[in-house]
């Protein structure tokens, strides 16, 4: 049973792309394997910067013969028949055999594959596995046309057991397979050859290459975590930056620098992401004082002089970087005591999105919309204005121009300065309201993922749910929504954060109003406006509709009137401010000529707008089934409960679909919702059929049977508990009412034939049918639910 | 590895000359600047043009690059208006050009035993010439020193075969080579020269007035105009007639793309002024590499360009 070695070395693979090349490289080249007949007992696969390498270990010799037999036409079968049949195989008619049937004779082919020898197949499955590897990008070089993530050098094949190695005949255009490597760029010389994985591993890592990328990680680690405890300081752990440093050397040598004096009091975020972006350095932390003091970077090399060199070259470009950083701390600090005014004033030239306006219209918009949005969330509108006006100021500030990753974060710091510099007073001024504000700055982006924590604090709330929900309205109105795998404005993340925050603080109230406003101002923007207007040869279809290239008279018969959400003349008004003159004058022209026209867009687009918000109902639904599912409750479950009234209340909706969901556990509760489907089934036949609404009137003393009585009793008793229990929105007690019917209900249907032969008996029977009906009614929409 | 003992070179151009002496030395032509402003390297068409078509190529070049919102009016320690950028572009690209780039920074005096040198991905594009490659930044000690770049398409035409570039900054490269913390002081020749002259004595006022032009005097309507005429012109030579009065085939590639360089400064001069919006931004590109492509266009059917696979 031999082994097989593989190195495919190449120029520098970019660190992020290796743990992913070497676990593809195993897998591609084991299923070809496997495919082509060959078994292995095991096989692992390393990456380092300069190659990707793999070892299988107990590999078959050779592949075991194969003997296909496959049946054809009959021999009286159509030539064409014949010829497909010979092309599928890839026989001639003369090595066919013709063998009896049970209808007759028939034409076999018998397809001998004889075994092959384990090179041969390792040579084919090497050579298209290089030739099709799923590298994320990958490039061409010299003149070849072979494509690497970066030039392919040399191959490296073996195939060895205890009688010795032997190159496998790998070919890849003007590569040739051979038993050598090389190891350290610089600190190693020279090619050496291997016969084997641990003769390989031996010579690399006396080579200077340390092969295993978890060994690498772990020695990184664990050497700066000593050097930093040597010296009573900790390492700040990252584990992506573990991964990507490892990726990045063959020989980890771990230095430790000291973070000058004048740096010190910038803030640890600011020093932590300078340090990791722009030179993958660690962050060492003082845990007496909390501040970063130190920094560990990695090295690829020993050298003679133990790294002096080398930790003073990237002290120095260390100290450059942060002298950048505090000349934007500095010089943010300044505009954030003075009130952050230029930042805001500067937003408005940033465009948001081409349509949607600017950072500074949208500022406007989700600062109106948490004034809305507080009194649900139990803030202060006031402050959740304030809070929302300040909250992305940070956007203009020089250190999140240089730091993107540290909106919010920086937010909170600038916000501070400016409230406390705020003397005057106003509704910033407590320290208590002061830090709210400033710490809805920080976290009104969260939650940005599934693991990021829900903010609680009710301004924070406020702010979070404007900005999403100003989002989502603004990118439904420009009908950008996501599709399929697409969702470049990560709308369905911003769908899921308002249900997290909404669900997570219990907030409660029609989301649809809420929608509506934001809709509104969206849609009667100028910037959606101006978009509309200035960039005719981008319309989508919808908008030229809008814009009424067509001519339909405003009030069809049978059509609502028109509910106008802002007056014309503001709108238009609005709009002639927003517009350059010259452009406006052109527009208005036309517009002006014909006032049916006019508004006829305003109809057409205010129909739009009401769709629109249904729509994205819908799609909150859509993800709130999502979020469910992962709570185990079913989806048709909450389809029963959407369909209820008041479904834009989505803590209302969850409560009475996680009660339903623990109702339906219970052996009451799918034995009663079949009861209901099975009244609910008979009544509404009953109904087609008679053309009658069977819907009061189910009189007790037409009951014949005690199983009647005892229903009539039950529902009496249940519905009185029902009705408040759903005043109460206890939707419990009242599932739990209902389940008391399930017994009475199973027993009136096996004793009660409904459909009597006496009208009066049976139409009281049917009037009784409603009465489940309609005590199920309140609770869910039991219909929807399947089985 | 190590060629000879390397000795530090003690000005900014000796470290030129030695670059000039090494790549000379490895066969490639050494050209001179162009002559036109560029914002960097790859723009002269040693780079931007011979990368195309299958014709070996190997030039090296000094190339003044002018990035006017860089301008810090002399006193950044790092930025520049108006720097140089030190630019090899060899077709096909040999197999040892890490080597031979290795060997080009021990040339200037890197003891590659005592630094740490790595490349670290980084994929290069030029929106503005329909232009991209993969490759890396080199650090060595932390410091990015060159870029080092195989060229996969220019002007939205494939690089068949692959032109390797390395592109070195090299008043940045030259600093740390010379251990100086601001560019200013950095000796610009001997500092043992009868009239000794620092990086500062040749550049610094200039560095001033440029600023001052770029940022607040440059006048944006005449900017405009000759962004439009620069375009203009670019498309109608471009559309003439192949075949000039005495009837010889000549495609005037060359000073179509002159054209395209003067409108990929003239929008760098205005994006300086701040009069250029940010949805605007994304048009003008746009509209520099439209003309790039059209260049390129033109240059693959011609003698420098073509390809004999192709034709």
């Amino acid at each position: 049973m031999p082994d097989l070695l593989l190195e495919l070395f190449s120029e520098e693979i970019p660190a992020r792309m290796q743990a992913r090349a070497s676990d593809d490289l195993r897998r591609l080249v084991t299923d070809g394997l496997v495919e082509a007949g060959l078994t292995y007992a095991s096989a692992g696969a390393f990456a380092t910067p300069r190659r990707l390498v793999l070892t299988i270990e107990g590999l078959s010799a050779r592949s075991q013969p194969l003997r296909e037999e496959r049946k054809g036409p009959k021999a009286d079968a159509p030539d064409a028949a014949l010829q497909g049949f010979l092309r599928s195989t890839g026989l001639t008619k003369d090595q066919l055999e013709l063998r009896d049937d049970k209808k007759g004779q028939v034409w076999f082919a018998v397809i001998e594959k004889p075994g092959r020898e384990a090179a041969e197949i390792v040579a084919g499955v090497v050579e298209a596995t290089i030739r099709n590897f799923p590298w994320p990008k990958s490039m061409r070089w010299g003149t070849g046309s072979l494509r690497w993530v970066r030039p392919l050098q040399s191959i490296l094949c073996l195939l060895s057991d205890e009688s010795g190695a032997e190159v496998v005949p790998v070919t890849v255009d003007h590569l040739t397979a051979g038993n050598t490597t090389e190891g350290h760029r610089f600190m190693a010389q020279g090619r050496f050859a291997v016969s084997n994985f641990d003769d390989y591993r031996a010579k690399l890592r006396r080579a200077f290459v340390m092969l295993d990328p978890a060994e690498r990680a772990a020695t990184i680690e664990a050497e700066a975590s000593n050097q930093a405890f040597a010296r009573g300081l900790e390492l700040v752990p990252d584990a992506g930056l573990l991964a990507e440093v490892s990726g990045l050397v063959e020989w980890p040598v771990v230095l430790m620098g000291d973070i000058g004096a004048d740096f010190l009091h910038l803030p640890p975020e600011v020093l932590q992401t300078s340090m990791k972006e722009h030179q993958k350095f660690f962050s060492v932390k003082n845990p007496k004082t909390g501040r970063i003091e130190a920094y560990v970077t990695v090295a690829n090399r020993e050298t003679k002089d133990h790294g002096a060199t080398i930790l003073a070259g990237n002290g120095k470009v260390l100290a450059a970087r942060l002298s950048d950083a505090r000349f934007f701390w500095d010089n943010d600090l300044r505009v954030a005591k003075a009130g952050m005014g230029d930042w805001a004033e500067g937003l408005k030239s940033v465009t948001f999105h081409n349509k949607l306006g600017s950072q500074a219209d949208r500022i406007d918009r989700i600062a109106a919309l948490a004034r809305e949005i507080a009194p649900l969330v139990g803030a202060d509108a006031d402050q959740a204005e304030r809070a929302a006006r300040l909250a992305k100021l940070d956007l203009r500030s020089a250190m999140v121009g240089e730091f993107p990753e540290l909106q919010g974060v920086m937010g909170r710091y600038y916000v501070l300065e400016a409230l406390s510099a705020d003397a005057a007073g106003g509704p910033g001024s407590s320290p208590g309201r002061v830090s709210a504000i400033a710490d809805a700055a920080r976290d009104h982006y969260s939650p940005l993922g599934p693991s990021d924590a829900v903010p609680t604090e009710p301004v924070s709330v406020a702010v979070a749910l404007a900005d999403k929900l100003d989002t989502l309205t603004g990118f439904w109105a420009i009908d950008e929504k996501p599709t399929g795998s697409k969702d470049p404005f990560a709308l369905r993340r911003a769908a899921l954060g308002v249900i997290r925050l909404v669900l997570g603080n219990g907030v409660r109230g029609h989301l649809l109003d809420i929608i509506d406003v934001s809709a509104a101002q969206v849609w009667y923007s100028p910037a959606l406006a101006r978009s509309l207007y200035m960039l005719p040869q981008s319309l989508t279809p919808e908008a030229k509709n809008w814009l009424g290239v067509c001519h339909v008279h405003p009030t069809e018969a049978g059509e609502e009137p028109p509910v106008f959400l802002c007056s014309f003349v503001e709108f238009h008004t609005a709009l002639r401010s927003e517009l350059v003159v010259d452009d406006a004058e052109v527009w208005f022209d036309d517009l002006d000529a014909d006032h049916q026209l006019v508004d006829d867009r305003i109809i057409k687009g205010d129909r739009r707008l009401r769709s629109l918000t249904a729509d994205l109902l819908a799609f909150f639904h859509d993800r709130l089934k999502v979020f469910l599912r992962d709570e185990g409750i079913r989806h048709d479950i909450i389809d029963a409960c959407i369909a209820m009234p008041g479904n834009d209340d989505l803590t209302l909706l969850v409560t009475r679909a996680r009660a339903l969901s623990e109702f339906l556990k219970s052996d009451d509760g799918t034995n009663l919702v079949q009861g209901f489907k099975r009244a609910n089934n008979i009544l509404t036949q009953a109904e087609d059929k008679d053309g009658v609404e069977y819907s009061f009137g189910a009189d007790p003393k037409f009951a014949e049977t005690e199983a009647e009585r005892a229903l009539f009793a039950a529902l009496d008793s249940a519905e009185a508990t029902i009705a408040p229990a759903m005043q109460a929105e206890d939707f419990p007690a009242a599932m739990a009412a209902l389940a008391k019917l399930r017994a009475p209900i199973d027993a009136f249907f096996e004793t009660v034939q409904v459909n009597a032969d006496s009208e009066i008996l049976r139409r009281n029977r049917l009037n009784l049918l409603h009465r489940i009906r309609a005590a199920c009614a309140p609770v869910a929409d039991l219909t929807r639910i399947e089985g | 590895m190590s060629d000879a003992a390397p000795t530090v070179p003690s000005s900014f151009q000796e470290i030129i000359l030695r670059l000039m002496t090494y790549w000379g030395g490895k066969g490639c032509a050494v050209l001179q600047p162009y002559d036109m402003e560029v914002g960097a390297g790859t723009f002269h068409p040693a780079t931007t043009l011979r990368a195309l078509g299958d014709r070996p190529w190997a030039a090296a070049y000094v190339q003044p690059s002018r990035r006017p919102t860089d301008g810090r009016y002399g006193e950044n320690p790092n930025r520049l208006q108006h720097y140089y950028q030190y630019q090899v572009l060899i077709k096909p690209s040999p197999p040892e050009l890490q080597d031979l780039y290795l060997g080009s920074l021990r040339a200037i005096g890197i003891d590659t035993d005592l630094h740490d040198i790595r490349f670290v991905e980084d994929d290069w594009e030029s929106p503005t010439l329909g232009a991209w490659g993969l490759g890396w930044e080199v650090w060595c000690d932390g410091m990015e020193v060159s870029q080092f770049t195989y060229f996969q398409q220019v002007g939205g035409h494939d690089c068949r075969p692959v032109s390797g570039e390395l592109t070195y900054g090299l008043e940045r490269l030259a600093m740390y080579v010379l251990g100086v913390d601001h560019v200013m002081e950095m000796p610009f020749n001997d500092p043992a020269s009868p009239i000794p002259l620092r990086y500062g004595d040749v550049f610094r006022q200039t560095e001033q007035e440029y600023s001052r032009w770029n940022f607040d005097q440059a006048d944006t309507g005449m900017l405009f105009q000759h962004f439009k005429d620069a375009e203009a012109e670019c498309e109608r030579i471009l559309a003439a007639d192949e075949m000039d009065k005495a009837g010889r085939r000549i495609v005037m590639a060359h000073p179509a793309y002159d054209q395209c360089i003067k409108a990929s400064h003239l929008f760098n001069l205005l994006d300086a002024r701040g009069v250029i919006s940010v949805t605007e931004r994304q048009a003008y590109i746009g509209r520099v590499r439209a003309l790039a492509k059209k260049c390129a266009d033109a240059f693959v059917t011609t003698e420098a360009g073509r390809s004999e696979a192709l034709t």
